[in-house]
């Protein structure tokens, strides 16, 4: 039977896809962004961690879709996936394949479990997508691992509320440990933490805020269900608000326990937040 | 619902200096973001770059949206119903970082913005919410 092993969550800011594809892990401003995922990527690599498949849960930034399609949630069902080219040509990593078979497996257990998914069989995948795999595996020939993307809306209002996201994720939980084949499954939340990205107000952090959202990811998710958009946008700027896809992992866990926790800012224009939870120890 | 979403959407109006990108922006702003999605190809970006106002002459936006657009003003492109991650293909296209970019909606200069960002970056204090001044 596939089991869910592990939720991990990660901002997946631009800079650091930029700074692994030129190499700056050793540069002063990028060495203590990359020092905080040292431990995930050895952790990650021992056997009993491996993942098979990662549900990645991701957000598109106008690369996928554009405003002619707004999809609420969406799942990636295609073969593979390519990197998009968001304006300065596409990060030279390899093509996120996929697991078809658990994708569309995924898809009809979310709709018979009432989530309207939009299903998805080409796209191409930007820094949302790829950069989480590049803080975690580094610079591979093909990844470690396949991936199913579900894709969440956090940019055309009103976007799903931090509790539908946790349901989402319980629900795809339920379609994981039913699908047949033995399989090693982690759950990625990716976005977030405190950044705005627009207006004068640009430039904003949290700090205190983002500290105690990683506490209760353990301590108090029924806490982290609750909070409502206008609280992410006044408290850790307009675009915090990706934090909502760091619940859809949550929902997917039993009981996690915390393993590893990396914050530090800033990374460009955003506090950077990673943690690693073991589900169900 | 009616009161609900009404609700909803007011309270987006009172963080300072934030523009949420509501279903309203959303349209008034579709063909701007439209337009910048078409800089994701790259003969698209040469032709824009190459020639800037016969590039947007027949894209359906508005004077003002197109005025912004060759202004580079993005405060006034989000006020005009454009998003920041449909601006960032202009802005990409241009070659600048998002901190090269973004800084310039805040009224302070690249070096002192990223040694804000340095410091901890820019504090909720005080701009939480326009009624209550805080």
């Amino acid at each position: 039977m596939a089991k869910i092993t592990a939720g991990v969550a990660t901002s997946h800011v631009p800079l650091i896809g930029v700074g692994i594809d030129q190499g700056k892990q050793n540069d002063p401003y990028f060495k203590p962004i990359f020092a905080g995922y040292e431990w995930t990527k050895e952790w990650i690599s021992k056997p009993e961690n491996k993942p098979d498949v990662v549900v990645l849960i991701f957000n598109d930034h106008a690369s996928a879709f554009g405003q002619n399609l707004i999809p609420t949630f969406s799942i990636g069902c295609a073969e593979e996936f390519a990197p998009a080219d968001e304006g300065w040509g596409p990060r030279l990593v390899p093509n996120v394949k996929n697991h078809p078979d658990l994708a569309w497996h995924i898809a009809q257990s979310l709709i018979i479990d009432e989530f309207d998914m939009t299903i998805i069989n080409e796209m191409d995948v930007d820094h949302g997508l790829t950069v989480p795999l590049s803080a975690m595996f580094g610079q591979p020939d093909a990844w470690p691992t396949l991936v199913v993307p579900i894709m969440v809306n956090v940019i055309t209002y009103p976007i799903p509320s931090g509790d539908r996201c946790f349901r989402l994720g319980q629900a795809i939980a339920r379609a994981v440990e039913s699908f047949p084949e033995d399989l090693n499954v982690q759950i990625w939340g990716t976005g977030g933490m405190s950044h705005q990205l627009q207006g004068p107000r640009a430039g904003l952090i949290n700090q205190e805020w983002d500290q105690k959202f990683l506490d209760d990811l353990t301590a108090d998710p029924e806490r982290l269900r609750t909070i409502p958009h206008i609280e992410y946008l006044r408290e850790t700027g307009s675009e915090g608000i990706e934090m909502v896809m760091w619940l859809v992992m949550l929902g997917a866990l039993d009981a996690p326990k915390e393993l590893h926790r990396h914050y530090h800012v800033p990374a460009s224009n955003t506090a950077l937040g990673h943690i690693v939870l073991e589900n169900n120890p | 619902m009616t009161n609900t979403l009404h609700d909803y959407t007011k309270e987006f109006e009172d963080i300072p200096g934030t523009r949420v990108f509501t279903t309203k922006r959303a349209r008034q702003g579709y063909w701007l973001n439209q337009f910048c999605m078409s800089l994701m190809k790259p003969e698209n970006r040469k032709k824009w770059l190459a020639d800037e106002q016969s590039y947007i002459a027949d894209w359906k936006m508005t004077a003002a949206q197109k005025e912004a657009l060759l202004a580079r003003d993005y405060n006034r492109l989000l006020d005009l119903g454009g998003n920041i991650y449909y601006l960032a293909k202009v802005f990409s296209t241009d070659g600048l970082s998002f901190v090269q970019a973004v800084s310039t909606m805040t009224g302070m200069n690249v070096d002192d913005y990223k040694a804000m960002m340095s410091a901890g970056g820019r504090s909720p204090d005080g701009v939480r919410s326009i009624k209550d001044g805080k």
